[in-house]
C-alpha cells in the first residue's frame, strides 16, 4: 500500500528546485518530483514493488543531508529543500548511467540512451570490454576473492545466456541487478522465492540455489519477474526468437486488456499481439486484481487460440457445416 | 448465499481481515492470482488455517493444516461449533438479531464433540480446537472454498455447515469478514449472474416471481415456464429415459468433464443431434452431429464476464479469430434467425445494456463505468453507486434490514463411494497450477512443470505396494479401469490418492456420478479405488 | 511456505552438525522425513515456522565447521528446517567468504595480506607461500590449503594469520607472527601455535581506565571480575533507575567510538522514549576495519565488562534482548565470550531476575562469516536476522527500526565498556576527561612500522606525534612516510601533520578522521602506491554489490589505480585523475551507506596530500620497453 487516502492525509509542503508543492504525507520525494513533471530517471523503481533503491540514478540533493538521497524511497517531510538539478545531482546521475552502460548491456533499456545524453556519460571512458565470462564463471564466483584487473580493459558481467526451458530466457549480460525480479518472485507478489541475490560486490548476480537450472528450481514460471525486469535481461521465448529472427516489430504490434480465461479470479491480461499472432502477455501495474502479476496459465497459456484445429475452423469438423448454409427447421 | 449466489468478500478484504481458512481449497495452485492477494494478508499479519485432506502447497503456507479425511467437512465444521458454544465464544448479540433458527442448530450440533469429530475426520481434537478458538477470537476472519467442499454428494450442506459458522460467531457483513466460494472456471460467477441457473433469470432473479417473469416476458416478447428447468445431471438423467434427445453444448467438454466417463460417453452417443460449438476438437465435439467454430471469447470477441469476487469486467477483442470461426453472440443470433426470431446483429454492450435494463443489480454498470474503473462489483443499481466491497452488511442494521439470515442444521453422512477391502483406497481429483480443466487449452502451450498424468499417493502407500516412482499401475474403481504410473508425494498419507483429469488419462472413468440433489454436482472428491500392481508384459494391453 | 528442493539430501554428518545447533525438529514435516501416522493429519507451519530465519547463519557455520564446506543436500536441510527458501538460504551463504560450496579441504590457513601485514612484510610471506603452498584462491581437494584474507585484526602482531580445522571437534586459533614455516607446519597438521593476550604496552600505567583489567584480571573469572570491581557499575545503575542511567550517559558526552562518533546517550534516549516493543541492545563487535584490533582485545581479556554494560543499557532503554555479533575471524574472543555469558547465566547476571533486582535480560552471541560490510550497522541486522548483509537505507534509524524492525540500540565494543565508569563515577566526572567535543579516553590501534605495536589508551587531545612516540616511534635510521588513519575507510596524514590534536575536531583539521581509532605508520621503505591498490583491492572484495556507485565504483577505482600503478593509462594522467575523482564522488554521494561513502576516501586523500603516480604518462606515449 502506498500513499494512504489522500482525502485523510496531512499535506506535507516542501520545496524541489525552489518550487512549492503540497503533497500527501508518506509520498515519496520521487512522486512529488512527477507531480511538477520533474523528469527523473529510474531503473530499480516501479509501482508495484517495494522500493530498493538500489541502483541511485533517481538521487536528489536535499539541504541538510551530507549525502545525496534517493527520491524513489525517501518520504517527503515538511520543509524539506530538494534540488534535483544540481552539479553533484548531475555528476552521480551521469555516473551511474556510465558505469552501468560499461559494464552492461543496456540496449533494450527504455529512455537510457536519452538519459545518458542528458548527463553526458560516456562509458567508453573506462576502456574497452573484458571478454565475456565463460557459461558458469560468474555464478562460481566465490565472496571476497575476486580475480584482480589490470584495469586495461573494463570490467563486464557480460556472460552466454541462459536458455533452460521453453517459456523464457535469462540473459544476465543485461542484468543491472535492479533486485525487480527478486521481489517479483518474492515477498511482493508471487513468494515463490525461486531467484535470490548470490554471491557479492560486483560479482553480485541473480541465481537460483547452487545456479541450478530452472526446470530443477522452484521456478512457476509465473513470468512476474519478466514483467518487471526493465532491461530485457528476462524475455519471453517468443520475444526473443522473434528478435533473434528478426521479425519483432513493436510498430506492428497492437495490445488491448482483456480477461483471462482461466480460472474464476478475474485477472487482467494485457495482450499484445502481431500480424494479428499474440506475441506476449502481460498485465497493467495499476490493476488490484493482479498488481501487474499473473500466473503461468495467464502469462503462457494462450497458445491453443493460435493452434486451432483446421477441420474446426473450416466448420468441416464432422461434415459441412457454414451456418449461413444451414437451414434449421423452425419450430413447431 | 442468503439470496443471490457470490462470494460475499472482495479481494482487498482478504489482504486486511485477521484470519483466512480456506476450506477444500489449494488457491495457491488453482487461484494463484487470489492467493497472492491471501499472501499479502499473511505478510500483514493474518493467521491462515487450510482444511485440506492433502497437505497441498497452500496448506504449507498455513499456520494450521487439518488433514481431514475426505467428505467429513461438515463433522468438522459442526465440531466447531459446538467448540465455539461450549467455550461460549459464539456473538450472542448477532445471533438474537440477525439470525433465525439458532436453537434447532445449536441442539444439531451438540453431537460433534472433539472426539467423535477427531474419529470421523482424522485431525486430532488439539487442531480443531485450535481452529475453533482461533477463528471465534478473531476480530476478522474470512472463509473461502472451492471444489473441495463442493463436488460431494452432500455439497450444498458442507457450505451451508461453513455459513453456520460465519453466522454464529458475526463473521459476514463485515469488512474482512464472509464466506466465499473461489470460482474454479473465469465467467462461472457471470453465467450464474446472466441466469444460467434452471430457475433463474438475469441478476438471480426467479422464473417463480411473477413479477419478474412478467418484466422478462415483455421485453423478449415470449413466455417464460414458471418451471424450474434441468441441470445438467438432470439431462443425463433425462438422456437415459429418451426425453431428452437433442443437445446444444457450447464450450462445455462432458465427455472428458463428467463424472463416470463410461456413462456419459453412451448417453451423449445416444442422442438424435447435438451440435457442440467450440473453439476445438474437444472430445465431445467429436461426437457431435455439428460443430460451430467459435471464436476464442476472451481475446476474439468483446463482452463481460464477472470473476469471485463479484466485479463485472470487461472482454476485449485483440484479435481476428481464425477462418470461420465466429462470435459465440452472433452464432446464437444467427441460430435465433433461423428459429424464426430476428435479433438483428447486436453488439456486446447492446446485449450488456439490455442486461442493466432487466437486472437491477447491473443496473449501474455501463460500458463507460466498467471501463473507467476496471469493472464493479454487484450490487450496483445505478450509475452513482460504487458497488459493493462486501455484502450483507444489512444484518448489522438495527433493526436488521429485510430477511433475517437462518442458521440450518446439517448433519454429517460418509462419502457414497465407500472404502471396503475390495476398493481400500479414497481416490480425491482436483487440478495442478500450470492446467485447467480438461486440457483443451493449456495442453497447447510448453509448460516445464507438466509431468504426465499420475496418481499421486504416499510413500507409505507405495512401500505397502512395493511401487516405485513411474511405475504404471492399474487403477480401479466400482466403475472401471484406468492405467497410470504412480507419482510418490509426501503431501498424500496412506488410503488417499490423488489424480486429476487435466490430461489423457481418462480419470472420471473411475469417479461415480451420483450427485447432490440440491446442487447437482458429482461427487468427484471421493472414489473408493483399488491400486494393482501390473507386470511388464501386461502394458501392451493397458489400452482400457 | 510451498517451498521447493532439488533433489540433494544431506549426509547424516551434516544432518547431526545442523541439529546440534538448532536442537530436534518439532515436526517431520520440517525434517523431510514425516513419518506416516502422527503427523498426517495436521501440521504447524506459518508465522511460526517463518520466524527462524535469523537461526541460518549458525545453522550454516554449524555445517562449515563440521564439514568444512556447504553441500546443496546441507543447505536443503537447512532450509526445510528454518522453512527459508533455498534459493535465498544460497544467496545469503554465498555472501559469505568464510562458507564454500564445493568440497574444501578441512585445514584451511588464512593469511592476511591486508595493509597492517603488508607494512611489515606479508608480501614477501604471501609470494613464498604461491611458491609452495599453492596459489592461494579458493579451490577443490586436499587435505589442506591456504587463502589469502583480508585484515584479521591481529595487526599488532603482523603478519597474520587463522588457523581453521573443520570437522567434529571444529578447531579455530589465531596466527600470530606467520612465516611460511608456521603456514608448512599448520597445513601439515601442527597445532596449537600458542596465541595468548599478552599484556597491553602501557601494563601497569594507573591512569589506564578502559584498559585496566587488560592482562591483569583473569578473563575466565566472574569472580575475579568482581574483584577487580565489575558489576558495581550495574548495582549503582539499578539504584539510579533507568532515568538516572540516561541522565549521566547524556551528561557524559560520550561519543560512539565506531566511527560515527553519535552521542550515545541520545541513542539510548530515543530508544527507551519508543513505545514500540521488544527493544534491543546488539553490540557491534564485526571489527573487520583494516588496521583495527582494539575491540579484539577487550573482548579476549575483559568480556564481562562488556555483558555489565550491555545490561545497564537494557536497564536503561528498557531492552528486552541482547545480541554481540563478532566477527567470524575472531576465534579467542569468541570463545571468551561465550564462556562468559555462561558464567554471568550461572551468577545470575543474566537472566530473569538479574542480581535479585527483577530485571530480564540476556544476551546472544552471533558470529560473522567474514563481510566487512556487516559491521555497517544496518548490514549487521540484515545478517543477524538470516538476510544478505546488504545495508538498508536510513531513515528509518535504528532506533526506530532497528534489529527485527524493532527499536534498537547498536554500539560498539569500545562505546560500551565505557558505560560501567560513567554510571559508577557520574557523567560529570568522565566529562571531565579529554577536551570539550571529545569527552573520556580513547582506544587507538598503533601498528605498521612502529616498535610497540598495540592497543593504546589516552585521553582525548594527546597528538599523534605523541601516540606514535608511545609506541615506540618508527625503527632507528627510519622515518615516518605517512600515517593511514581510520584504517581503508580513513585518510592519509603527512609527517608535517603529526601534531594534530587526536580530537573529533583535529581531525576534521587535517580532512582526517578517527574512525575506528587506527594509526597506521608507514616508514620510507613502504610503497604507498602498492597500499593504494590494495585499499582498492579491498574495497572491490568487500562491497556488497547492492547498489550502482559501489558495486561498479569500487571495480572501476581498483582498475583506474591498477593503471595508475602500472603507468599503462587509458588518457592523460589529468583525464585519469579527474575521472578517478568523478568515481569517489558518486560513490562518496550516491552510495547506500559508509562503505562505499568512504571507499574512495583514503585514495583521494593519498592523492591530494602524497606524491604519487607522478610519473604516468599514458600508455601509447611510452618509449617501448
Amino acid at each position: 500500500m502506498s500513499v494512504s487516502d489522500p482525502g485523510f492525509a496531512r499535506q506535507v509542503t516542501l520545496q524541489i528546485d525552489e518550487r512549492s508543492i503540497d503533497v500527501p504525507e508518506g509520498s515519496t520525494i520521487l512522486e512529488a518530483c512527477r507531480a511538477l513533471a520533474v523528469d527523473t530517471p529510474t531503473l530499480c523503481y516501479l509501482e508495484n514493488l517495494t522500493p530498493v533503491n538500489a541502483c541511485r540514478v533517481c538521487v536528489v540533493e536535499l539541504e541538510g543531508s551530507r549525502t545525496l538521497v534517493p527520491a524513489c524511497s525517501r518520504k517527503v517531510e515538511g520543509g524539506m529543500k530538494i534540488k534535483t538539478d544540481s552539479e553533484r545531482v548531475r555528476t552521480s546521475r551521469k555516473m551511474v548511467l556510465e558505469f552501468l552502460g560499461s559494464s552492461v548491456d543496456v540496449s533494450l533499456v527504455s529512455d537510457f540512451s536519452r538519459q545518458m545524453q542528458r548527463y553526458g556519460s560516456n562509458p567508453k571512458r573506462y576502456g574497452d570490454a573484458a571478454k565475456p565470462a565463460l557459461a558458469g564463471t560468474r555464478d562460481g564466483a566465490v565472496a571476497g576473492h575476486h580475480h584482480a584487473s589490470d584495469g586495461q580493459t573494463a570490467s563486464t558481467v557480460a556472460q552466454p545466456v541462459k536458455i533452460d526451458n521453453e517459456l523464457y530466457v535469462r540473459d544476465y549480460s543485461k542484468c543491472i541487478l535492479c533486485y525487480k525480479c527478486v521481489e517479483a518472485c518474492g515477498t511482493d507478489a508471487q513468494n515463490t522465492f525461486a531467484i535470490a541475490v548470490a554471491g557479492r560486490g560486483f560479482d553480485a548476480r541473480i541465481s537460483t540455489e547452487f545456479a541450478v537450472e530452472l526446470p530443477d528450481s522452484a521456478c512457476v514460471y509465473c513470468g512476474n519477474c519478466i514483467g518487471v525486469c526493465p532491461t530485457g535481461a528476462l524475455m519471453f521465448s517468443s520475444e526473443y526468437e522473434m528478435r533473434d529472427a528478426g521479425t519483432w516489430d513493436e510498430n506492428k504490434q497492437v495490445s488491448a486488456d482483456t480477461i483471462c480465461s482461466y480460472c474464476g479470479v478475474g485477472c487482467t491480461l494485457t495482450v499484445h499481439a502481431q500480424d494479428n499472432k499474440i506475441v506476449k502477455v502481460t498485465s497493467p501495474a495499476d490493476q488490484d486484481v493482479t498488481h501487474g502479476h499473473l500466473c503461468i496459465k495467464g502469462r503462457f497459456g494462450w497458445q491453443f487460440v493460435q493452434q486451432r484445429d483446421p477441420s474446426v475452423l473450416d466448420g468441416l469438423a464432422n461434415g459441412p457445416v457454414v451456418l449461413d448454409d444451414v437451414e434449421v427447421p423452425a419450430p413447431a | 448465499m442468503f439470496g443471490a449466489g457470490g462470494g460475499t468478500n472482495s479481494y482487498e478484504e482478504v489482504e486486511h481481515t485477521d484470519l483466512i481458512v480456506l476450506w477444500g481449497s489449494n488457491a495457491r495452485e488453482t487461484h494463484p492470482i487470489f492467493f497472492h492477494h491471501v499472501l499479502k494478508g499473511i505478510h500483514n499479519g493474518a493467521k491462515l488455517y487450510v482444511i485440506d485432506p492433502r497437505r497441498t502447497a497452500s496448506a504449507q503456507w498455513a499456520d494450521g493444516w487439518l488433514g481431514v479425511n475426505v467428505g467429513s467437512d461438515i463433522a468438522l465444521a459442526n465440531a466447531i461449533a459446538r467448540e465455539i458454544l461450549v467455550d461460549g465464544l459464539e456473538n450472542r448479540t448477532f445471533i438474537d438479531r440477525a439470525t433465525l433458527n439458532f436453537e434447532e442448530y445449536r441442539k444439531s450440533v451438540e453431537r460433534y464433540t472433539l472426539d467423535y469429530a477427531q474419529e470421523i475426520t482424522g485431525v486430532p481434537a488439539a487442531a480443531i480446537r485450535e481452529l475453533a478458538h482461533a477463528y471465534a477470537r478473531a476480530d476478522r476472519a474470512m472463509i473461502c472454498w472451492t471444489l473441495g467442499i463442493t463436488e460431494h454428494h452432500n455439497a450444498v450442506d458442507s457450505v451451508v455447515g461453513i455459513i453456520n459458522l460465519a453466522l454464529l460467531t458475526g463473521k459476514v457483513g463485515r469488512y474482512g469478514c464472509g464466506v466465499n466460494p473461489l470460482r474454479g472456471q473465469n465467467n462461472v460467477q457471470g453465467g450464474g449472474d446472466m441466469g444460467a441457473i434452471p430457475d433463474r433469470l438475469a441478476g438471480f432473479q426467479s422464473t417463480a416471481d411473477a413479477a419478474a417473469r412478467e418484466k422478462f416476458e415483455k421485453a423478449w416478447n415470449c413466455t417464460i415456464s414458471p418451471e424450474r428447468g434441468k441441470r445438467l445431471n438432470e439431462m443425463f438423467d433425462a438422456m437415459e429415459e429418451g426425453e431428452l434427445t437433442a443437445l446444444y453444448c457450447i464450450g462445455e467438454n462432458p465427455v472428458v468433464s463428467e463424472a463416470d466417463r463410461h456413462r456419459a460417453v453412451r448417453l451423449l452417443e445416444g442422442l438424435e443431434h447435438m451440435v457442440v460449438q467450440d473453439i476445438s476438437l474437444t472430445q465431445t465435439a467429436r461426437l457431435a452431429s455439428v460443430v460451430l467454430p467459435a471464436a476464442a471469447g476472451w481475446v476474439e470477441s468483446d463482452g463481460t464476464v464477472t470473476n469471485s469476487e463479484r466485479r463485472v469486467q470487461r472482454v476485449r477483442k485483440v484479435i481476428e479469430p481464425p477462418g470461420n470461426a465466429r462470435d459465440d453472440m452472433w452464432i446464437v443470433a444467427q441460430i435465433a434467425k433461423r428459429l424464426g426470431r430476428d435479433w438483428g446483429s447486436p453488439t456486446a454492450q447492446d446485449v450488456w445494456d439490455e442486461v442493466r435494463s432487466l437486472s437491477p443489480m447491473h443496473a449501474g454498470m455501463s460500458y463507460e463505468r466498467l471501463e473507467q474503473l476496471n469493472g464493479l462489483r454487484w450490487p450496483c443499481p445505478d450509475e452513482n453507486d460504487p458497488g459493493a466491497l462486501f455484502l450483507h452488511g444489512r444484518l448489522w442494521a438495527d433493526p436488521v434490514e429485510g430477511p433475517k439470515a437462518p442458521f440450518h442444521a446439517v448433519e454429517y453422512s460418509a462419502p457414497l463411494d465407500a472404502v471396503d477391502a475390495q476398493f481400500p483406497l479414497l481416490l480425491t481429483t482436483g487440478r495442478r497450477l500450470d492446467s485447467y480443466n480438461s486440457g483443451v487449452a493449456t495442453g497447447e502451450y510448453s509448460s516445464p512443470l507438466r509431468r504426465v498424468e499420475a496418481l499421486e499417493i504416499s510413500p507409505e502407500e507405495a512401500a505397502r505396494h512395493g511401487l516405485s516412482e513411474g511405475e504404471i499401475v492399474a487403477v480401479s474403481s466400482r466403475r472401471g479401469k484406468v492405467f497410470v504410473p504412480v507419482h510418490i508425494d509426501r503431501a498424500l498419507r496412506e488410503g488417499l490418492a490423488f489424480m486429476t483429469f487435466h490430461f489423457d488419462v481418462p480419470t472420471n472413468v473411475l469417479t461415480l456420478d451420483t450427485v447432490d440433489p440440491k446442487s447437482g454436482t458429482a461427487e468427484f472428491k471421493a472414489t473408493a479405488i483399488r491400486i494393482d500392481k501390473i507386470g511388464a508384459g501386461s502394458l501392451a494391453a493397458a489400452g482400457d | 511456505m510451498d517451498l521447493h528442493y532439488t533433489q540433494a539430501t544431506e549426509t547424516p554428518h551434516e544432518r547431526a552438525a545442523v541439529d546440534a545447533v538448532l536442537g530436534p525438529a518439532d515436526s517431520t514435516w520440517s525434517t523431510g522425513d514425516r513419518r506416516a501416522e502422527t503427523e498426517s493429519h495436521s501440521a504447524h507451519a506459518g508465522h511460526a515456522a517463518r520466524s527462524q530465519r535469523d537461526r541460518l547463519l549458525p545453522a550454516l557455520h554449524a555445517v562449515a565447521r563440521r564439514i568444512g564446506w556447504i553441500s546443496e543436500g546441507a543447505l536443503n536441510y537447512i532450509s526445510r528446517r528454518l522453512t527459508i527458501p533455498p534459493a535465498e538460504a544460497y544467496g545469503v551463504a554465498s555472501f559469505y567468504a568464510l562458507f564454500a560450496f564445493e568440497p574444501r579441504p578441512k585445514t584451511v590457513v588464512h593469511v592476511c595480506e591486508d595493509l597492517a601485514c603488508k607494512a611489515v612484510g606479508s608480501d614477501a610471506l604471501i609470494a613464498e607461500l604461491e611458491r609452495t603452498a599453492g596459489p592461494g584462491e579458493p579451490q577443490c581437494g586436499g587435505a589442506s590449503m591456504w587463502l589469502r584474507s583480508p585484515c584479521l585484526g591481529l595487526c599488532e602482531r603482523a603478519p597474520a594469520g587463522l588457523l581453521t580445522v573443520a570437522g567434529d571437534e571444529p578447531h579455530d586459533e589465531p596466527l600470530e607472527f606467520v612465516t611460511a614455516l608456521r603456514v608448512a607446519a599448520a597445513l601439515e597438521g601442527k597445532r596449537d601455535f600458542g596465541f595468548a593476550p599478552t599484556q597491553p604496552p602501557q601494563h601497569g600505567d594507573p591512569s589506564l581506565r578502559l584498559l585496566r583489567r587488560v592482562g591483569t584480571v583473569d578473563p575466565a573469572s566472574l569472580d575475579a571480575y568482581r574483584a577487580a570491581g565489575g558489576f558495581r557499575a550495574l548495582r549503582r545503575a539499578f539504584d539510579i533507575g533507568a532515568l538516572g542511567v540516561l541522565r549521566e550517559m547524556t551528561a557524559s558526552k560520550l561519543m560512539g567510538r565506531g566511527g560515527a562518533a553519535f552521542p550515545t546517550g541520545r541513542k539510548w534516549e530515543a530508544v527507551a522514549r519508543e513505545p514500540e516493543r521488544p527493544h534491543f541492545i546488539v553490540c557491534n563487535a564485526d571489527e573487520s576495519e583494516p588496521g583495527t584490533f582494539k575491540d579484539r582485545i577487550i573482548m579476549e581479556s575483559d568480556p564481562f565488562a562488556l555483558i555489565e554494560a550491555m545490561t545497564i543499557a537494557a536497564l536503561a532503554a528498557t531492552c528486552d534482548f541482547g545480541y554481540i555479533y563478532i566477527r567470524g575471524e575472531y576465534p579467542l574472543a569468541t570463545r571468551r565470550i561465550e564462556h562468559a555469558l555462561e558464567a554471568a547465566r550461572a551468577h545470575g547476571m543474566l537472566g530473569d531476575d538479574i542480581m535479585g533486582r527483577g530485571l530480564r535480560f540476556d544476551i546472544e552471541l552471533r558470529r560473522g562469516a567474514g563481510a566487512y560490510i556487516c559491521g555497517e550497522e544496518t548490514s549487521l541486522f540484515n545478517s543477524l536476522e538470516g538476510y544478505r548483509g546488504e545495508p538498508r537505507n536510513k531513515p528509518p534509524f535504528p532506533v526506530q527500526k532497528g534489529l527485527f524492525r524493532k527499536p534498537t540500540i547498536v554500539n560498539n565494543v569500545e562505546t560500551l565498556i565505557n558505560v560501567p565508569d560513567i554510571v559508577l563515577h557520574g557523567g560529570d566526572a568522565y566529562a571531565a576527561i579529554g577536551v570539550a567535543d571529545s569527552t573520556g579516553t580513547k582506544l587507538f590501534c598503533v601498528c605498521g612500522n612502529v616498535a610497540k605495536p598495540g592497543v593504546y589508551e589516552v585521553a582525548f587531545g594527546a597528538t599523534l606525534r605523541e601516540l606514535i612516540e608511545l609506541a615506540g616511534g618508527v625503527a632507528a635510521g627510519h622515518r615516518v612516510q605517512a600515517v593511514l588513519l581510520g584504517g581503508a575507510a580513513g585518510a592519509f596524514a603527512t609527517p608535517d601533520e603529526l601534531d594534530a590534536p587526536l580530537t573529533f575536531a583535529g581531525m576534521r583539521a587535517i580532512k582526517a578522521t578517527l574512525g575506528s581509532g587506527v594509526i597506521m605508520v608507514f616508514d620510507e621503505t613502504v610503497d604507498l602506491e602498492a597500499m593504494l591498490v590494495r585499499i582498492a583491492a579491498f574495497f572491490r572484495d568487500e562491497s556488497c554489490g547492492q547498489c550502482v556507485p559501489c558495486r561498479v565504483g569500487t571495480v572501476r577505482q581498483q582498475e583506474l589505480l591498477a593503471r595508475l600503478a602500472a603507468r599503462r593509462l587509458h588518457g592523460s594522467p589529468d583525464e585519469e585523475r579527474s575521472l578517478l575523482a568523478e568515481i569517489g564522488q558518486v560513490m562518496r554521494d550516491a552510495s547506500i551507506c559508509g562503505l562505499g561513502q568512504t571507499a574512495s576516501s583514503a585514495v583521494e586523500s593519498a592523492l591530494a596530500k602524497l606524491n604519487l603516480f607522478s610519473s604516468a604518462v599514458p600508455v601509447d606515449e611510452r618509449t617501448p620497453v
